[in-house]
């Protein structure tokens, strides 16, 4: 491999890794909350991806309008989520909340289906990001650049929210110590609400520059974006908002890294982060910027 | 002395009913061989098929109270080890065209009973090999492990073509698979699992569902009742697995995605999780109502008007059914109650009072 194609791999795993960790902190949110893994998470990137084709398409809007349309339209439904089938199940057991999970991604999935279709639908790449820059040899498109320097700006105000202000206290506390937190007079589902919200757009956000990376968008394409995210969110430590896109850019980057490695992989790449989701709860369940946690009995 | 000896006698009574049940199920078999239309063998074959399932899904899930979303890993073991012992050596010379069967299959063939039950182990051996990383995490770890190792197990099928013959699946496999097959495996694993339930494992598993931490003070390995659940889970589920493959003739590995675990969430879901009784209801149920709802997706004729069917609604109404169930209605039909001859004769004996 010369060093070309080596630092073009690399580019293109950062790329994919940002990915993987914008919606990474969405799971990750939920998850030191409510210690519910949202199974319709990955879902909400296709609901952004055809949200922003209507916006464009049917309404033919501009992207700068029909994008940030789309996040927010996705964060409201982030809210329904939430609002429809978790918060009746608030005390039930977990293993209830999880089905019901289960039943809101397969709900959107199929009303995708039955309303849009299942052809997948292009998705039209504004000309902005549609620019290829020849650098030392290299030819990379700018969106691939663009994907992980929006990640760390949405990274670093997300930051800012939860460590200065205090819907950010609210929120640190809520994954701290539940029960103490609504004994302290805070609304909790007013803060479930805006985790979800924060959570979703964030996803939205993943989910558009997806579908410009793959612009087939189909009902199934949040599915297996989703589960990866979700293992990014495990390698970098469940709870940690930072530990997700840490995890997330090592995801992506060991993924591209290891197929251009060895070729012969392509075919088995869905399965590599899997392996690495099982390797990792064997050696070390806690990720590799969570702490450990220990129940109280 | 006297009072042992009735017990012993309601025993007996007991197990003379379940037996005169048993053949009376198949009598009705018998009658739908007959006379039965082959759609409604079909059907009563898919029932057969998804009773096992799900009754095996239960034990970890309803009965251990662990999320495990990989049943479907285990059903695509079971059918490719049967499907591959089963064909005879020149049909699967002809199967594999890209590239060439690995050796010790090319010239083993085996009859089916044989090939259902090496489906079955080798879908056990599975078991125990990812039982170790599944059973180090609980909750909805456990849940996305299981779901992991199911999207794995697709996509080695994809990828092993040696093996699996790759996306192309299997075809040609003889129908061996008919009432007989189906409903006896059926009723032989509702058999063993409620033995198993009403064992001292049983319980312990129950006691880990409950309070895993109480359960160990109390001296239950969980790791050894889990894993027991967990293997003869996956045995029932790899021979229905070899079952359905030779129900269907052509296996391929887009016939055991995440959607047929989905499914057999409903069943269990909706049936009530924990009782093997819910489990066998919610499958009937949902193979009938699977069948019945096929009218939703058909064009629909309203004298002058004719609405076109929309294909995929009856997953939209599946969902919505699970989830309503979960959020309203969380015990599901049985909860955790189970059939009993006693339970019966209470409720004919409370029926006959009103």
């Amino acid at each position: 491999m010369t060093w070309t194609i080596f630092l073009q791999q690399m580019i293109n795993g950062i790329s994919l890794g940002s990915l993987y960790g914008l919606v990474a902190i969405g799971y990750t949110m939920v998850y030191g909350i409510l210690r519910l893994i949202n199974f319709a998470h990955g879902d909400l990137l296709m609901v952004a991806a055809y949200a922003a084709i209507l916006g464009s398409v049917t309404f033919s809007l501009p992207w700068f309008v029909s994008f940030p349309l789309a996040v927010l339209a996705t964060g409201l439904m982030g809210i329904l989520l939430d609002r429809a089938a978790y918060k009746p199940l608030r005390n039930a057991p977990r293993i209830s909340l999880l089905i019901s999970a289960i039943g809101a991604s397969f709900l959107l999935e199929n009303l995708a289906l039955v309303i849009i279709g299942g052809v997948p639908k292009g998705f039209g790449r504004p000309e902005v990001f549609d620019k290829v820059i020849s650098f030392m040899g290299l030819r990379i498109q700018v969106l691939t650049i663009y994907t992980p320097v929006v990640t760390l700006v949405l990274l670093l105000g997300l930051m800012y929210i939860i460590y200065r202000t205090r819907v950010g206290i609210a929120m640190r506390a809520a994954s701290k110590d539940f029960e103490t937190t609504r004994l302290m007079g805070i609304n909790l589902d007013r803060i479930i609400a805006i985790t979800f919200l924060l959570g979703s757009t964030l996803a939205a956000a993943g989910g558009i520059m997806w579908a410009m990376k793959y612009p087939q968008v189909n009902p199934f394409m949040g599915v297996i974006p989703g589960l990866k995210a979700f293992i990014a969110a495990v390698l970098g430590g469940i709870g940690n908002v930072a530990g997700a896109v840490v995890g997330g850019f090592l995801l992506g980057l060991g993924e591209v890294v290891i197929v251009a490695l060895v070729p012969q992989l392509a075919q088995y790449r869905d399965a590599i982060a899997f392996v690495i989701l099982i390797l990792l709860l064997l050696f070390r369940p806690t990720g590799i910027m969570g702490e450990p946690v220990t129940d109280k009995i | 002395m006297k009072v042992q000896a009735t017990f012993m006698d309601r025993k007996n009574w007991k197990r003379l009913f379940s037996l005169a049940g048993v053949v009376l199920l198949f009598g009705v078999l018998y009658l739908f061989d007959r006379y039965g239309s082959l759609y409604q063998v079909r059907i009563l074959n898919n029932m057969a098929i998804f009773i096992i399932l799900a009754v095996s899904y239960n034990l970890v899930n309803g009965i251990c109270g662990q999320l495990h979303l990989g049943p479907n890993a285990f059903i695509t073991i079971g059918a490719y080890t049967s499907a591959l012992l089963s064909m005879s050596p020149a049909e699967k010379q002809m199967s594999f065209m890209i590239e060439p069967l690995i050796w010790p299959f090319t010239v083993l063939q085996a009859p089916f009973l044989v090939s259902l039950l090496a489906g079955g182990v080798v879908a056990t051996i599975f078991a125990f090999l990812i039982s170790f990383p599944v059973f180090r995490v609980r909750g909805d770890y456990l849940a996305i492990v299981t779901l992991g190792f199911g999207e794995v197990i697709r996509v080695l099928c994809n990828a092993l073509q040696g093996l699996t013959n790759g996306p192309m699946g299997l075809k040609g496999l003889l129908p061996y698979t008919n009432l007989w097959w189906s409903w006896g495996v059926a009723v032989f694993t509702v058999f063993v699992t409620t033995s198993l339930v009403n064992s001292s494992y049983g319980r312990a598993m129950k006691a880990i569902r409950e309070d895993e931490i109480a359960a160990k003070a109390m001296g239950v390995d969980p790791f050894r009742q889990l894993l027991l659940a967990f293997l003869v889970s996956a045995f029932f589920s790899g021979v229905a697995g070899g079952l359905l493959a030779h129900l269907i003739t052509t296996i391929s590995p887009t016939l055991f995605t995440f959607f047929l675990t989905f499914n057999l969430l409903i069943i269990i879901v909706v049936g009530g999780l924990g009782s093997t009784t819910g489990a066998v209801i919610g499958a009937m149920l949902f193979t009938w109502g699977g069948e019945a709802l096929r009218v939703v997706e058909s064009p629909l004729h309203l004298g002058f008007v004719t609405i076109p069917g929309v294909p995929g609604m009856r997953m939209v109404l599946f969902s919505v059914i699970l989830m309503v169930v979960i959020i309203f209605a969380r015990n599901g039909i049985m909860g955790r109650r189970e059939f009993s001859w006693d339970g019966l004769a209470g409720m004919m004996r409370l029926g006959r009072r009103g």
